[in-house]
């Protein structure tokens, strides 16, 4: 749960964001009211992790058929560093082997490739992993994958280590991340 | 005199352009919307043969050897992918689980084929698991590396297997889906990013053909 704080008067001294509509009642009731307005939505669905100036959100798995022994993962990683970094690998409990890919479709073929030197997510920068882009290759599953489950995992990256996580498994058909409202 | 001559022409003439100006009028109506129009069903036609579907051999997912010829006489939707595939396949079958659902009655002559660009991995068993996933009319069909690459050459689909850093492999292949009538003529594709209306219209259109 994220914890929110109303920025006090004596805060303007340190440059804020938004400190510039918290002067007087008013404005802090507007800023509030806009606040929860945003942001309860997504408090409400909130998943999403973070580890130093990396912030991970909604990490999911498509749900697999019977007998599948892949699944494709996706993440949206946010870098707030100055330093970039880059995912170089990640793990899920049910997986024995995991590779990071990216595919392509282009003249009407699918294409995948591996990404052996990992995911750069840029300094201030952010990498949003989807269907039809990047994902995480978990290979020899264990078990199938149902949706609306959670299944722990890490995500490791080159500067923040290792991440834990969990992945949601969302629709066989789903398209985007959910928490973001991409679906189309 | 010479002026009466001359009227006579003159009103020859104009008779001559009124009949030619009515018969290319009647002739216009009659190839453009009369009754020798071109069946048009609001959708491009296709006129002869583009060579695209074929003979093929294969082995669907009970075990049992398959032809094209097995097919012919009803409406079928042709499409390659295998089971170690993250994100395509999975979604291509499960829309055309979803679209199969909504045509409901409709799509009762529909046949749907799943066939593998793996059959290294994909076996019948494989193909029967993986198919109880989705709608039970989708037939999964594999075979010899060769009986494959004989379907996938006859379709002008594009299917290779390409290694992967863990030692095993992936296979870049055709996502779209091929439209064949019940003559086991090819009608179209649905590209993989269609919109669902669209879709669904070539759907109804090959299945009223």
């Amino acid at each position: 749960m994220t914890r929110f704080r109303l920025p006090a008067p004596e805060s303007c001294e340190r440059p804020r964001k938004h400190s510039s509509i918290s002067r007087g009642w008013i404005g802090r009731l507007t800023f509030l009211f806009t606040f929860l307005t945003l942001a309860l939505p997504h408090l409400a669905m909130a998943h999403d992790f973070s580890a130093g100036d990396i912030k991970i959100d909604h990490p999911w798995v498509r749900a697999t058929p019977t007998g599948a022994k892949v699944a494709g993962g996706y993440v949206t990683i946010e870098n707030f560093g100055n330093k970039p970094d880059r995912l170089i690998s990640a793990t899920m409990e049910a997986s024995k082997q995991v590779e990071l890919h990216e595919m392509s479709l282009t003249d009407g073929v699918m294409r995948m490739r591996g990404l052996p030197t990992g995911i750069l997510v840029p300094a201030g920068g952010r990498i949003e992993m989807k269907p039809g882009g990047f994902h995480i290759m978990f290979l020899d599953l264990q078990r199938q994958l149902r949706q609306g489950e959670k299944v722990a995992g890490t995500l490791i990256f080159e500067r923040a280590g290792i991440v834990q996580i969990e992945f949601q498994v969302d629709a066989i058909g789903a398209l985007g991340s959910a928490s973001g409202g991409h679906q189309h | 005199m010479q002026t009466l001559k001359i009227i006579r022409y003159a009103a020859w003439a104009m008779v001559a352009g009124l009949i030619f100006l009515t018969a290319a009028i009647v002739l216009g109506w009659w190839r453009v919307d009369g009754p020798s129009r071109a069946p048009t069903n609001g959708g491009i036609e296709i006129k002869g043969l583009p060579q695209i579907g074929g003979p093929f051999t294969l082995v669907n997912h009970h075990g049992k050897t398959v032809t094209d010829k097995d097919f012919l006489g009803k409406p079928t939707l042709v499409f390659f992918g295998f089971t170690f595939c993250p994100d395509v396949c999975p979604t291509t079958l499960f829309e055309t689980t979803t679209r199969l659902q909504k045509l409901g009655a409709e799509a009762r002559d529909l046949q749907v084929l799943f066939i593998t660009a793996d059959p290294e991995r994909d076996t019948p068993e494989q193909l029967a698991l993986y198919l109880q996933s989705f709608d039970p009319r989708i037939v999964g069909l594999t075979g010899t590396q060769e009986q494959v690459d004989a379907a996938v050459l006859a379709y002008k689909a594009y299917a290779k297997k390409v290694p992967s850093e863990g030692g095993g492999y992936t296979v870049d292949h055709t996502a779209s889906v091929f439209l064949m009538d019940r003559n086991g003529r090819f009608m179209g594709l649905i590209d993989y990013h269609e919109q669902e209306a669209s879709a669904l219209a070539k759907m109804r259109r090959l299945i009223a053909k």
